[in-house]
């Protein structure tokens, strides 16, 4: 994967721009080569490239004064939340800043009859539920990652996960925030009200992987807790029949929180790392739902009854708590597991939910034809897929087979009538992909939004857009006048 | 009146144009663009419905009664509940489907589905330069680039010309039923704050209402474990009474046929109360206290009405300009900040400005 050279000029000047934040943000500065591996990656592990100092701010003030400095300097700043990115979001080139929200994690005011909090977006996706359960609320979207990842790369990334199917992915559950711009000016854009009218700027921000400003406080929308959820673990030995069959369920007017898919490579792979107890066969769902225990009771046997009609091998509900947890330990454990496997490359491609069975079946043929193996996770009720490529990144070149299956299966992704990614974000990893899902003129105007919020460019400018069609930009030149047409297709 | 037939017609058009245009579908909310009037309801058409995945494409210019009427044959909806603002604006003509988007138009489901923007998937559109532009798809999880579908939605033809949208719609639900008693805002927060999935909350015609939908054995036991924890009396409305109610909320039906200016105001639930003593005015509450309809006669007190939510934190719109002065512009001013990105953002996508006058 290429990134750009980096700017000589500002490598040359490295002491001046250290000196300079040092002297604005005293005890939050750090360029000892040593310290700063910390900061030379984050999820997408296979790309490494220490920064050139990083910064971690502690208030609002203090990140938009190390805007200024390196929008004076000309210096490429990296937002960066926890790291937890898998798609190279957070990855530094030579040249750059990172700023860290890593010391920003406070909550700065609960409001339970609006049903609202403000935080510091170094927060952790699981300490805002955190701050608020006792009261009997709670955060709605949770990434796999949420443990680790932090409220600012959620925005960034527009991150979900898997009870999205009902409540969401982060832009449907925020409401306001608060960014300072390359050139240091802080901005506010929404609160805790519903739907501003003018230009959707709240929007446009959530999902720009920090390319358009550092988010450093945010409204967010909290939910009261269902009363209770119990999930159904439904076995097939087909995954077309276990795809149909999600369907069945959606068309069905039943909205399961969740509908979480494993096929058997993944299935293997989990029961040997976690023992859950899966039976064995080509596909099994999980089912959830929510509410009293009548509620889920009513819910459980509708969906029961169309999962018979497809000739399950296993239909199995959990009888109390410890039950639903051992039908969610192997989901949550699977990519531990794959991890036990080999080294693994995750994708995110989305899908109409009807393309489910081909999609898996040319992903089998796909993967077969390069001889690798791709296990199958994912949030089926969205279509959002997460094929896992296993590969051994000792042997030669292993990982240029698998990014190049991995760019295959995307592809198909969007010939089926999807997406690249759906959670994770484009990054580095997807950047080159782009001209695969969008014509000159589509991207023309995506970046035409960047030109607006930073116009220098300086912002995690080596992310999302392919480089080539960014470069005049990141080169500092006028931006190109888009040409031509884009497809039809939507 | 011009009528455009297709999106290549369209991009011609604007791509060699310099005056203004007024661009809607079925100009039933009412707008005063300046430029000659250009229609988009020529760009009709379901063109894809998949009720197995929720999702639904459609030219911009598709009335939304065809579109509810087809999500109907198959037992679905636009969740987002948007409002028909005929009633209210008196005005006629077909509202479409890309008037809706392109004014993030939402009803009294909004305040726990999400708006039209959290339904929009996917949408096509001309820019001013005469560029055609696609974002997003059909697909209910993407982040792959900006979302420009967010954009385009609410943003009043300011930006382009909305083509084709592609929507996540909704299974209807089995049963709904509507709680009718007393105890306004602080009453609904306390409802939307407990388990019972409330799908409505809103103060009209003197009385509060809390709607629940889902499966019937499940609104039986939410209905009566709701009413337990609030206290009081509640009447319980069914079926199509209960169905009327919110479409008299969504539509804001007790302002039909009454004079003067309405403000659509955005405010902090907890602060609806605070804003209703300070104005005094007849008022329709929705969002659980997060809408605010005021009906304000005489000059519509436009300097107070903006000054309250200035305070209170939000946003007033004047939807129906009644005895407000042609001056007063109908959008609360933006902070400078965000003014100036709006501001970029239009240059941007319409660098002659030929939708300057929309909104
Ligand atoms: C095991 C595992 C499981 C995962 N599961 C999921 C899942 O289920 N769903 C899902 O959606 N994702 C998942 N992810 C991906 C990842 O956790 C998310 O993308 C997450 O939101 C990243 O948050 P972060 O704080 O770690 O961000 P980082 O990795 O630090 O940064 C991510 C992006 O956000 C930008 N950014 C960070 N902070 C700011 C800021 N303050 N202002 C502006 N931009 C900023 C960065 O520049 C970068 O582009 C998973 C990752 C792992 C490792």
């Amino acid at each position: 994967m290429q990134m750009p050279v980096p700017d000589a000029a500002v490598l040359a000047k490295t002491a001046q721009v250290v000196a300079r934040l040092e002297a604005a943000l005293p005890g939050a500065v750090i360029s000892d080569p040593v310290e700063l591996r910390a900061y030379e990656c984050d999820a997408l592990t296979a790309y490494r490239c220490p920064p050139l100092a990083a910064v971690l701010p502690r208030t609002t003030a203090e990140v938009a004064a190390a805007m200024r400095i390196c929008s004076e300097e000309g210096v490429p700043v990296v937002p960066r939340g926890a790291g937890t990115s898998l798609a190279g979001g957070s990855l530094p080139t030579a040249d750059s800043v990172i700023l860290g929200l890593a010391r920003m994690t406070r909550v700065l005011e609960v409001d339970y009859a609006d049903r609202v909090i403000r935080l510091e977006t170094g927060r952790t996706n699981l300490s805002v539920t955190g701050a608020v359960e006792e009261a009997g609320f709670f955060y709605a979207p949770d990434p796999s990652s949420q443990l680790a990842c932090a409220i600012a790369g959620n925005i960034a990334m527009n991150s979900g996960g898997a009870h999205c199917l009902k409540y969401g992915v982060t832009t449907n559950n925020l409401l306001g925030l608060t960014m300072v711009t390359m050139e240091g000016e802080v901005v506010e854009i929404g609160g805790p009200w519903m739907d501003a009218p003018g230009l959707d700027l709240l929007g446009v921000i959530c999902g720009s992987e920090g390319q358009l400003g550092v988010v450093t406080e945010a409204w967010l929308r909290i939910l009261p807790k269902p009363e209770g959820a119990r999930p159904v673990l439904i076995g097939f030995d087909s995954s077309e029949t276990a795809g149909a069959c999600v369907s069945a369920i959606i068309r069905a007017g039943l909205l399961p929180v969740a509908i979480e898919f494993m096929d058997r490579p993944c299935i293997e792979a989990t029961e040997a790392f976690s023992g859950a107890g899966y039976p064995m066969c080509e596909a099994l769902l999980i089912v959830e739902v929510e509410g009293s225990p009548a509620e889920i009771d009513a819910q459980l046997a509708r969906i029961g009854a169309i999962a018979r009609s497809f000739d399950p091998v296993e239909l199995r509900e959990a009888a109390d708590a410890d039950e639903a947890a051992r039908i969610w330990m192997g989901r949550k454990s699977a990519f531990g597991a794959m991890g036990q496997m080999g080294d693994y490359i995750c994708l995110d491609g989305t899908i109409p939910v009807s393309e489910l069975p081909m999609v898996l079946r040319r992903i089998g043929e796909l993967a077969a034809a390069r001889g690798l193996k791709v296990a199958n996770v994912f949030h089926a009720g969205d279509g959002n897929m997460h094929p896992l490529i296993i590969f051994d990144a000792n042997a030669p070149g292993q990982l240029e087979e698998a990014e190049a299956l991995g760019a295959e299966i995307l592809t198909l992704c969007v010939e089926a009538g999807g997406c690249l990614t759906g959670e994770h974000g484009v990054g580095v990893e997807k950047r080159d992909l782009m001209a695969v899902q969008y014509g000159e003129a589509d991207l023309e105007a995506q970046m035409a939004v960047k030109d607006v919020f930073d116009p220098h460019w300086l912002l995690n400018p080596a992310k999302v857009f392919p480089l080539g069609a960014s470069e005049r930009r990141r080169q500092g030149g006028q931006p190109p006048v888009a040409v031509g047409d884009s497809p039809r297709d939507i | 009146m011009r009528e455009i037939g297709s999106e290549e017609e369209l991009a011609e058009l604007l791509a060699g144009r310099n005056a203004p245009l007024s661009v809607g579908g079925g100009f039933t909310r009412g707008m005063t663009g300046e430029g000659e009037r250009l229609s988009a309801a020529g760009l009709t058409g379901i063109r894809l419905y998949e009720p197995g995945a929720l999702t639904l494409v459609a030219g911009a210019g598709t009335p939304l009664a065809e579109v509810e009427a087809a999500l109907a044959a198959e037992g679905q909806r636009l969740a987002f509940e948007p409002m028909d603002h005929r009633g209210l604006l008196g005005t006629s003509g077909q509202p479409t489907i890309g008037g809706v988007v392109a004014g993030n138009v939402s009803g009294p489901r909004r305040v726990v589905a999400g708006a039209a923007r959290d339904f929009c998937l996917g949408v096509r559109f001309v820019d001013g330069r005469g560029h055609v532009v696609k974002n997003g798809g059909r697909v209910m999880k993407n982040v792959t680039g900006y979302d420009l579908v967010k954009l385009m939605a609410g943003s009043r033809g300011r930006l382009g010309v909305i083509t084709e949208v592609s929507l996540k719609v909704l299974p209807v639900p089995e049963t709904e039923v509507t709680l009718a008693g007393e105890g306004g805002v602080p009453v609904l927060a306390a409802a939307l704050g407990s388990p019972f999935e409330v799908t409505g909350a809103a103060v009209s015609g003197g009385r509060t209402l809390i709607r629940l939908e889902g499966l019937a054995e499940s609104v039986a036991y939410r209905q009566g474990a709701l009413a337990a924890r609030l206290g009081g009396d509640w009447e319980v409305l069914e079926g199509e009474a209960s169905a009327a109610l919110w479409r008299g909320v969504r539509d804001v039906a007790p302002f039909h046929g009454k004079e003067g200016a309405v403000w659509r105001v955005a405010v902090r639930p907890g602060r609806a109360p605070e804003l209703l003593e300070a104005l005094g005015e007849e008022a329709v509450v929705d969002w659980g206290g997060g809408l605010v309809w005021l009906l304000v006669g005489g000059d519509g007190r436009a300097e107070e009405v903006r000054a309250a939510v200035e305070r209170l934190g939000g946003h007033a719109t004047l939807v129906r300009r009644g005895g407000v002065p042609a001056g007063v512009p109908a959008l609360q001013p933006e902070p400078a900040g965000v003014a100036r990105l709006t501001g970029g953002l239009t240059r941007a996508f319409d660098p002659r400005g030929i939708f300057a006058g929309a909104g």
